[in-house]
């Protein structure tokens, strides 16, 4: 069984900063990740980037991908697996891996978590129906594979995802319905619900779903009014028809290996569910294993792209192969971090964050 | 449906790939994953739950939910949505836990 | 209010509009009334004119005199909160944002649209300007009756 100074698991923005910084710091690394292709997110997301210069604001997301990407690929210290599961990551820091043909071993002497996030459910009768997708699938499906999700598609949740995959299914054609929001504000940027509503797209705040309709596949919803303490008011049901319902509530940390492994995990609603407990460094408590990007809690991709530069440099620091520009890159991208969370919409994170360090973990 | 003409993106005319589900040949396109080319058929019930019956169709389309899995050449729990299409697949839609032997 | 309904106030509107008399000359006008990290208007902008500062959640304040209207920061604006207009006797000429099939031709007549997605006049398009630097994001010129500078946004296909 071989044995590499770094794995990263996940080659979405996160894995692919933390490799190039820990690259140049002269590490040898691999990147496994189960999808075909690098990017993570990123490859499906047409629309451009808010923040600085720094997280590459202005670019598409899909270019940024194939910037990131275009950086490492060829380097001669870096191992690229595609289509591969890390199926397990033990204590003494073994992975195996599996990609539907060979299952492997892999030791490390490091490994970086960034395996990103998965959608959220939302609990209605017939939830389950063909017809209904995370909003994330929906991006998938229209923008890698050029396929439309439905004719006429309704969307509830109106964070940024919502939003942003909103205006995408209008680019490729899509008519949407409206967007349900269960709060009584609107939760993404004003700015990508502005575009919406010049299109003429009504937002319907205070409204969710409370069952969906159809036999093999959706035919309709039935909508309810929410009051502030989110009850359903009863009486307020309404049947909308729809051929595609969109749900977009949320993302969830995919922290399994974190678990398996024995890091200490903890349920913060803030970050969007179980994240492990990491030190400023970045590293979990199992020692060696580090997590960056939505996989140590919910954020946006330009936050994932910071954590992934500062991991890597930690990881490298703790190899005894400091990155030449350690200490500058080190400051810059934390106080990139920290503007990126200085607005009001960084607030939940910052207050996610702090809830992490403190009390009991779940497990 | 599928996209030709986008604002921002560019979709080339791509190579077909046939395939064959439940017994009948279809096809999609080089590029597709199994899920996606079904998506573009109209085939909405990739798998049935497998106490109630009930239809499953596309969610996550990156893995984690598993309600696209079916059986791909005689292997079944094959993540469809992940999983490239490739030529004379033979896909069928799974009702159990998965047989292996 | 713009976080029930994504739909600015009137009175933000105005906030973000210099006085009549000086879009004689073609200038910005910045819709962004939320703090979030993002800047790219300023490193835009080669005039100078922008100013959001080393905290990059401050929302962007606008010099007009300064400001040429030249439309960089229009599709620089990820947001695509940014147009540039100019008075031209009773007509005002708008220079848009637009990411979507098909797109305007010169000459055509489309529907002029508020920010409520409501149709409210008719818009004459005057031009369409795409470039490689611009992303994908055209600027379409659109003219529009005066009486409506406040309230125009975008414009919208006739069936």
């Amino acid at each position: 069984m071989r044995t590499v100074e770094l794995v990263i698991v996940g080659g979405g923005p996160a894995g692919l900063c933390a490799a190039k910084l820990a690259l140049e710091a002269g590490l040898e690394v691999v990147i496994i990740d189960r999808a075909d292709k690098l990017g993570g997110q990123l490859i499906k997301q047409t629309h451009k980037f808010f923040g600085s210069k720094a997280q590459y604001a202005k670019m598409r997301g899909i270019d940024i991908a194939k910037l990131l990407i275009n950086e490492i690929e060829n380097h001669q210290n870096l191992e690229i697996f595609t289509s591969t599961t890390v199926v397990g990551l033990y204590p003494d820091l073994v992975l195996t891996i599996y990609d539907q043909k060979k299952y492997q071993k892999i030791k490390a002497k490091r490994v970086i978590i960034a395996t990103g996030a998965s959608e959220k459910v939302l609990a209605f009768e017939n939830s389950d129906l063909p017809g209904i997708y995370g909003a994330g699938a929906v991006q998938t499906l229209m923008n890698l594979y050029g396929v439309l999700p439905g004719k006429e598609v309704l969307m509830v949740g109106s964070g940024n995802i919502g939003l942003i995959v909103t205006y995408q299914l209008l680019q490729a054609g899509v008519k949407v319905k409206a967007i349900l929001e269960a709060g009584s504000t609107i939760g993404g940027y004003k700015v990508h619900a502005a575009k919406i509503r010049r299109l003429g797209i009504p937002i319907i705040t205070n409204t969710t779903v409370s069952k969906a309709l159809g036999t093999s596949k959706i035919e309709a919803v039935e909508i309810v009014k929410l009051d502030e303490n989110w009850n359903k008011i009863s009486g307020s049901e309404e049947i909308i028809k729809t051929d595609a319902l969109c749900l977009s509530v949320g993302l969830s940390p995919l922290h399994q290996l974190l678990s398996m492994v024995g890091a200490q995990v903890k349920y913060i609603s803030e970050l969007g569910g179980f994240v492990a407990r990491v030190n400023d460094n970045f590293e979990s408590t199992v020692k060696g294993v580090y997590v960056a990007g939505d996989a140590v809690g919910i954020e946006e991709a330009s936050a994932a792209m910071m954590e992934g530069y500062l991991s890597g440099l930690h990881v490298a620091d703790s190899l005894n192969k400091p990155h030449p520009e350690q200490e500058n890159l080190l400051k810059y991208y934390q106080d990139e971090l920290e503007l990126l969370r200085k607005g009001p919409f960084g607030l939940k994170t910052k207050i996610g964050i702090e809830k992490l360090k403190v009390g009991e973990s779940n497990a | 449906m599928r996209i030709t003409k986008h604002p921002i993106l560019v979709f080339p005319e791509k190579k077909k790939v046939e395939f064959i589900f439940e017994g009948k040949k279809v096809s999609g396109y080089e590029g597709d994953t199994i899920a996606s080319a079904l998506h573009a058929l109209g085939i909405m019930t990739l798998s049935y739950s497998i106490k109630a019956k009930r239809p499953r169709g596309f969610y996550c389309a990156i893995g984690n939910c598993s309600a696209c899995q079916m059986v791909v050449n005689g292997v079944p729990n094959v993540k469809t949505c992940i999983t490239p299409l490739e030529p004379e697949m033979v896909v069928f839609r799974q009702e159990d836990k998965g047989v292996l032997i | 209010m713009l976080n029930k309904t994504g739909i600015p106030t009137k009175s933000q509107t105005l906030s973000r509009f210099p006085q009549e008399n000086i879009l004689i000359k073609p200038k910005a006008v910045i819709e962004c009334f939320e703090d979030i990290p993002c800047n790219p208007c300023e490193t835009a902008c080669p005039f100078g004119a922008i100013t959001i500062g080393p905290n990059i959640n401050i929302q962007p304040q606008l010099d007009f005199d300064k400001c040429t209207g030249c439309t960089l920061c229009v599709s620089s604006c990820p947001g695509l909160a940014i147009f540039v207009v100019q008075i031209k006797g009773d007509q005002a000429l708008f220079k848009i944002p637009y990411e979507f099939l098909p797109k305007p031709q010169k000459g055509e007549i489309w529907d002029g649209v508020n920010r409520k997605g409501e149709v409210i006049c008719d818009a004459l398009i005057e031009g369409v300007r795409e470039t490689n630097k611009m992303d994908h994001t055209a600027i379409v010129t659109a003219r529009v009756p005066k009486e409506f500078l406040h309230d125009f946004i975008t414009v919208r296909e006739r069936k």
